[in-house]
């Protein structure tokens, strides 16, 4: 196995008094797409906040290609190579498509992205170019956040919560995308609330229960019953299989 | 022909408004701060430029190109102290801190240079005057003013719409999380957008003394009258903040011409309109995302 991208030891997250991740572990190596599921609460967005540097742990190490990056602001990790599509999508409302793409551009590593590559990846873009990005439909707005991350050339993609709001085809199309953007490099964490979205992309994956890790290996060991199990909590038990452990 | 000439005089002195209130509108709509202390700054600019320039051997007419570099390295650093460390703890921590700025400011300026009126002296410019009709007077000074105020808001408007770093600026003010999740470092942003507001606050404070007198306690009122013009033309608008300005300036032009006692009544009659039946103001907009 390749070496370690992302490396998560005993992250402890704190929201206020809730303790949101309860020293969860583990890792992400290069070209490999990590899918973290779990129900709503579980603390998978507060987890990648953490990762981007949004949240502050309470304990734990982030290392990010070999670098501690507990310490860093989220600006300097982006250009380290980290990049968060956020839930919701978080578009600068005030702004045309163009100028959206362009803000993530600015301080952009070096890389196979740029605006025009976005372009080809999403061609009915350039016509829409200079529409504000509120005029645009949720699945429209999604496909600018993602190329907003994008043009910054990430090594690691985290995308939050890509389905929320979205209908099922614009669901399967936008995810349609990932293989296209792991040949380009980009290792990928998802977090996912829908579990079969999430285990048809992952190589791997991590599920959440409360904060604690309740699964975690490849989607094809695990049964339904498993993955609902973990999902839903009764009888928390660490389910690995043996590819799972790095 | 006597109310066209309340009309020019209204929009010559709403240009000035406009030049006052440009900075304190950046202020607010990046960085949610509302500065207090903005009209004190602009007396402080209009001290520096009757102080300090004779001993550069400058005419004071030319004091704003030693003033307005030094108020845009001030208020950049100022922005990463004192007002960053306040907008950390929480919004309501900005108000008191740009107050008691506000405070200190006033009584530095009266223990140092007293209590008396000081100008930026322009010689006999003051005086001239262009002259179209019979009884309509257009002072250069204010003419220039008014020029000036038209000619910042479009830079400023051509640097936030063309350039990366004003794109980063309205990205900041959208949305600072998401600004930082793009690589932003927003405190930096936040100083780069707090520079410009003190540069134009020092053109403003240097206009007001070539136009008129001013004292160590002359900020207040004309911080509410920024206030106003950009009330009027709606928070995050700059052009908006031009048209408020122009329009404050009218309706205290009307008000003075029906009894002197009505300038300033005017232009709050009509500040209140303008939040009764559009409290976005005229050029505000109310759009966000689903």
């Amino acid at each position: 196995m390749s070496e370690a991208l992302l490396e998560v030891k005993d992250l402890v997250v704190h929201h206020g008094q809730l303790k949101a991740v309860d020293e969860v572990s583990f890792s992400l190596h290069v070209g490999e797409v990590l899918a973290m599921i779990g129900a709503n609460g579980a603390g998978k967005s507060t987890l990648l906040g953490t990762i981007a540097g949004l949240h502050r742990q309470t304990s734990g190490s982030l290392y990010f290609d070999g670098v501690d990056i507990s310490n860093v602001a989220p600006h300097r990790r982006v250009s380290m190579g980290v990049s968060l599509v956020p839930e919701g999508r978080r578009l600068f409302s005030s702004m045309t498509l163009q100028e959206n793409l362009q803000v993530g551009a600015f301080h952009a590593r070096k890389g196979p992205f740029n605006i025009e590559r976005i372009y080809e990846l999403f061609d009915w873009m350039p016509s829409r170019r200079r529409q504000r990005v509120w005029q645009l439909s949720g699945g429209e707005q999604q496909a600018v956040a993602i190329g907003r991350a994008l043009v910054a050339n990430p090594k690691l993609l985290l995308l939050d919560e890509l389905s929320l709001g979205l209908a099922p085809i614009v669901i399967e199309r936008i995810y349609g995308l990932v293989p296209e953007i792991v040949a380009q490099g980009v290792s990928i964490l998802v977090v996912e609330q829908d579990v079969s979205q999430g285990l048809a992309v992952a190589d791997r994956v991590h599920c959440l229960l409360e904060g604690k890790t309740s699964l975690t290996g490849v989607p094809a060991d695990f049964t339904p019953e498993q993955v609902e199990r973990a999902y839903f909590g009764a009888g928390l038990a660490v389910a690995t299989t043996h590819e799972g452990e790095s | 022909m006597v109310w066209l000439n309340v009309l020019v005089q209204g929009v010559l002195i709403g240009g000035f408004y406009a030049l006052f209130a440009c900075g304190l509108s950046l202020m607010f709509g990046v960085l949610k701060v509302i500065n207090l202390a903005h009209g004190d700054m602009a007396v402080v600019a209009g001290y520096v430029a009757v102080f300090l320039t004779p001993h550069l051997h400058l005419p004071e007419v030319w004091s704003f190109l030693v003033v307005v570099p030094i108020f845009a390295l001030v208020g950049y650093v100022l922005q990463r102290t004192l007002i960053q460390k306040s907008i950390d703890r929480d919004p309501f921590t900005t108000l008191l801190v740009t107050f008691g700025l506000s405070v200190v400011i006033e009584n530095l300026l009266l223990e140092i240079y007293s209590a008396n009126g000081q100008t930026v002296n322009i010689g006999d410019l003051i005086a001239k005057s262009w002259h179209p009709a019979s009884i309509i007077y257009v002072s250069y000074v204010s003419l220039a003013v008014l020029g000036t105020a038209v000619l910042v808001l479009f830079l400023l408007q051509l640097f936030l719409s063309k350039s990366g770093t004003g794109r980063l600026i309205r990205a900041v003010a959208d949305d600072r999380e998401a600004a930082q999740l793009s690589g932003a470092n927003y405190r930096h942003i936040f100083g780069v957008a707090a520079s410009l507001a003190f540069a134009t606050v020092a053109l403003a404070g240097i206009a007001y003394g070539m136009m008129t007198q001013f004292a160590p306690t002359s900020g207040g009122v004309n911080l509410l009258f920024a206030f106003e013009a950009v009330v009027i033309g709606g928070i995050g608008s700059l052009w908006g903040t031009l048209v408020g300005g122009i329009a404050l300036g009218i309706a205290q032009q009307f008000g003075a011409h029906i009894n002197p006692q009505y300038q300033i009544l005017a232009g709050n009659i009509l500040f209140l309109a303008v939040l009764a039946v559009r409290p976005q103001g005229l050029f505000g907009r109310r759009t966000s995302l689903a």
